[in-house]
């Protein structure tokens, strides 16, 4: 295609978002509420699945150290539960520190008469995967100098149940939420092409070819879908700022955390943005290709 | 020229020939009326001719181009050899007098600086200058025929095909018209006019094809539009 038919047909597309100003707009207008309502439930979906994933780090295992053991030998297993499989991190709490921890939690005169040798030297673990869970307790509890192993396997379960019903719904929904999305503004776009079938007619009767009927439709759509995208990144930037607020500041404050949104900002941008383009510039190549057949 | 042997059409909702059987050729530079009542296969012609629908039976010829054995993407190539006009003028409403003519040229790649020099030509070709900037909605029936001409002759076609061009305009507009493809013929394009309006035709001396039922029932050079429908 020849350069000055090319920057022609730039100018054409560019030309037609404020000729055919009502549909670009309604257009647009569908292309932002339809990427908000998509990336409103899959923000709230990637911050429910991290709160899970905070709570599942919080499932430590205590393993108790043999009574026998002295400090120094007790202190001696730390590299050892170190180079274990799936072992993130390891702490040692001596039986004084355990101790103290313990009576911290009750009225002091409730243990006055008891000391520290009631309880055991122990080492708090954290793990990597708490789908393996189990398989560490076993390797741990096999260790010298490990007496007993403490484990919630029943609750990392239950947290990995979740987490697979929450992943597995809100991808459901998406998906849902995105074929609906795509539909909407396909016929949105096909919509406003239908009001220039006559213009298409026109431009074929004279010779035009398919691409050359096509490029400015499609530099028009793509130019939607980025407006849509841009300013449907915005709002979305808005609406969660303000969630985010309600939220910390409310009841559940202390309980809930949501990940800030500047640490989700890229992924979302970019997510918006392909989707503005292919949406746009796609929707209007389908939209038209029935025109095209005269 | 245009070459059309034993070309029969079937639309397939229908069933019945819309054209049967039908050879007719004319030759560069000659000026003719495609005549006959509604249904009789003009329009049919008129969208073969352009390679809107391809017929079932026999091979037509247009410009060096063989219709029926053309492949699509050649249809364009086609249609820039012809200059095509309809009975609704099929303007782009958006666009200005000046721009629906240029938007042809730009169609087959012609630079700014042709398009400039060639587009007010034409459109005082037509009468029509002075009237660059207005939309089709602020010009009359009949400068907006006008502006389709316009549009048809940028280009320089080897034909010109019209169809019913004087179909929304008034007699004396009618007439304007007639005389301004009459002139454009004289300056060697080949004019075919597809209309059923016969003191029209009989006003001049061109010659008359006239069709009914999908056939030819008369060619001749008398000018003559004799069908009664």
């Amino acid at each position: 295609m020849k350069v000055n038919k090319t920057g022609y047909l730039i100018k054409e597309g560019c030309k037609s978002i404020f000729t055919h100003g009502f549909m670009s707009f309604a257009s647009v207008t569908i292309i932002i509420a339809c990427l908000v309502i998509m990336g409103s439930f899959a923000l709230l979906s990637v911050n429910i699945d991290e709160m899970i994933v905070r709570l599942e780090e919080e499932n430590d295992i205590v393993c108790f150290v043999n009574e026998d053991l002295s400090l120094e030998d007790a202190q001696a297993i730390q590299p050892i539960l170190e180079t274990i499989d799936n072992v993130n991190g390891v702490t040692f709490v001596d039986r004084d520190t355990a101790f103290e921890d313990f009576i911290a939690d009750y009225d002091p005169g409730v243990f006055e008469d008891m000391d520290s040798s009631v309880l055991r030297h122990r080492y708090i673990v954290s793990l990597n995967d708490i789908t393996l869970m189990a398989q560490t307790e076993a390797t741990l509890r096999s260790v010298d100098g490990i007496d007993d192993v403490r484990a919630h396997i029943d609750v990392a379960n239950a947290f990995i149940s979740v987490r697979n019903v929450v992943s597995v719904v809100s991808l459901i929904i998406v998906a849902i939420l995105a074929v609906v999305s795509i539909f909407i503004m396909a016929n949105t776009i096909k919509l406003a092409s239908f009001g220039r079938r006559e213009e298409i007619a026109i431009m074929k009767m004279v010779g035009a070819t398919n691409s050359f009927i096509r490029l400015p439709f499609i530099i028009e759509g793509l130019i939607l879908g980025l407006l849509g995208a841009i300013v449907a990144f915005f709002i979305e930037w808005g609406v969660y700022v303000l969630v985010n607020r309600e939220v910390t500041g409310g009841i559940v404050g202390g309980l809930v955390e949501m990940i800030p949104f500047t640490e989700l900002m890229y992924p979302v941008l970019g997510v918006f943005l392909g989707v503005g383009v292919v949406v746009g510039a796609f929707g209007s190549t389908i939209a038209i290709r029935n025109y095209l057949k005269v | 020229m245009i070459e059309m042997k034993r070309v029969s059409m079937v639309y397939q909702s229908g069933g019945t020939k819309a054209i049967d059987d039908i050879s007719l050729t004319i030759h560069d530079g000659e000026f003719v009326f495609l005549v006959g009542p509604s249904g009789s296969g003009k329009t049919t012609i008129i969208k073969m001719l352009t390679g809107e629908i391809v017929p079932v039976e026999g091979s037509i010829e247009i410009n060096g181009f063989e219709l029926t054995k053309m492949k699509r993407r050649s249809l364009p190539k086609l249609r820039r050899t012809l200059g095509v006009i309809f009975q609704d003028f099929r303007l782009i409403e958006d666009k200005t007098v000046y721009e629906n003519v240029a938007f042809a040229m730009h169609v087959v790649g012609a630079s700014k600086k042709e398009i400039d020099k060639r587009v007010p030509y034409v459109l005082e070709l037509v009468g029509l200058t002075g009237r660059e900037k207005r939309l089709p909605r602020e010009i009359s029936g009949g400068e907006q025929q006008r502006v389709a001409i316009a549009r048809a002759l940028v280009n320089n076609p080897l034909t010109i095909i019209a169809d019913e061009p004087t179909g929304n305009l008034d007699p004396a507009k009618s007439l304007e018209l007639m005389l301004l493809l009459e002139k454009i013929n004289e300056l060697g394009t080949t004019v075919l006019i597809v209309t059923h309006e016969k003191e029209l035709v009989n006003s001049f001396s061109k010659r008359v094809v006239a069709l009914n039922a999908g056939h030819i029932i008369s060619d001749g050079m008398d000018g003559y539009y004799s069908y009664e429908g």
